[in-house]
């Protein structure tokens, strides 16, 4: 028993670890949310609330903006789904991608999974993440998420300038952090990160999709296109070894 | 706001989770056909590549080269074999150096 709960503390300490560049990403984001918010007329508990129960980067910032234009609420809350709807591919990929685990322990970490915590699961160097390192990793997110949002209502934009500036960048160096690893040496990762930036550059220079649907569709179209394209090509050789061997 | 605003933050909350937790909890254990499992497993290399581009030059508002900046120190960074944390602190480095002289 004791050895378990070792072994589960030291799984959640790794996912903390790997977590630890997501928090840094989403410090400007969440400061500059909080700020965003209390300019939008939101009470500090209403901002943060936000923040603990949606905890959906653009989503919450879109909702700022269509607050703001007096929007009916009820179309915030279908932007809202639209937007986060690519999270259903996510999380249909992270099942493969996890350790078997109790329906409840499974439900507790799919309130985490967002674009960031997603990314550094699913591109674990591990062949299935545990439950516990996946709940390190939204652990050091999500915190960073709901406390620095609140702080960003409390004390406002006074990070310098050009810091703040500079640290906008975080998210992007993150994602590029974990997908480049990924494409040495792997044709097929290359491909799929490839095509699927070039369709949602298409969707977003054509205005053809708004930013949630393009993710979505460009990641799906992607996927499935590389992957037949595999099927295919690795299906032509099998006939002939197998005639060899007969 | 008053009770509109916890009605809508409720309603913000089920979408946004609902999604996120049937496939987790509804696929758990369950051995789907290769085809499926192969297109899964790409989801996360695809979702990088449209999560990055082109939103990654619009990091600042009418400045394009800042975004460019930013995506070659990380993708420089990265390429040599550094982890997570280095290219993003490096990163932020390189364009604090540059908002400071722009």
């Amino acid at each position: 028993m004791k050895a378990g709960m070792s072994m589960k503390q030291s799984e959640f300490n790794k996912g903390l670890r790997a977590g630890l560049s997501i928090g840094i990403g989403y410090f400007p984001v969440a400061l500059t949310f909080g700020l965003l918010a209390k300019t939008t007329g939101l009470s500090l508990v209403e901002t943060t609330a936000m923040s603990i129960f949606v905890f959906a980067g653009a989503a919450q910032y879109i909702s700022l903006s269509l607050i703001t234009a007096g929007v009916d609420p009820f179309l915030i809350v279908l932007n809202t789904f639209i937007v986060n709807i690519r999270h259903f591919l996510m999380t249909a990929s992270l099942n493969e991608k996890m350790q078997p685990s109790s329906k409840p322990v499974k439900a507790a970490v799919a309130f985490g999974v967002t674009d960031e915590t997603f990314s550094v699961i699913a591109t674990s160097k591990e062949d299935k993440v545990s439950s516990a390192q996946a709940f390190g990793v939204i652990a050091v997110a999500y915190g960073s998420w709901v406390v620095f949002t609140a702080i960003g209502h409390v004390i406002g934009d006074n990070l310098p300038v050009f810091l703040q500036a500079a640290m906008s960048i975080a998210l992007y160096a993150l994602f590029i952090a974990l997908l480049v690893p990924s494409m040495k040496g792997n044709r097929k990762v290359v491909l799929l990160a490839s095509v699927s930036a070039i369709l949602s550059c298409v969707f977003y220079y054509t205005e053809l999709l708004s930013t949630g649907w393009a993710i979505l569709v460009s990641t799906l179209v992607s996927s499935v296109l590389i992957e037949l394209l595999y099927a295919k090509v690795v299906r032509v050789p099998i006939p002939a070894v197998e005639k060899e061997e007969s | 706001m008053g009770t509109a605003y916890w009605w809508m933050l409720l309603g913000m909350a089920l979408v946004t989770y609902i999604p996120r937790m049937i496939p987790l909890t509804v696929l758990d254990g369950k051995k789907l056909p290769p085809l499926i499992t192969g297109i899964l497993s790409n989801i996360p290399f695809a979702v990088l590549g449209a999560l990055i581009f082109p939103a990654v030059f619009y990091v600042q508002e009418g400045n394009i080269l800042f975004g460019i900046i930013g995506a070659g120190t990380a993708f420089l960074i990265a390429i040599l074999g550094f982890g997570l944390m280095p290219v993003v602190l490096g990163t932020i480095g390189v364009l604090a150096v540059y908002s400071l002289f722009n």
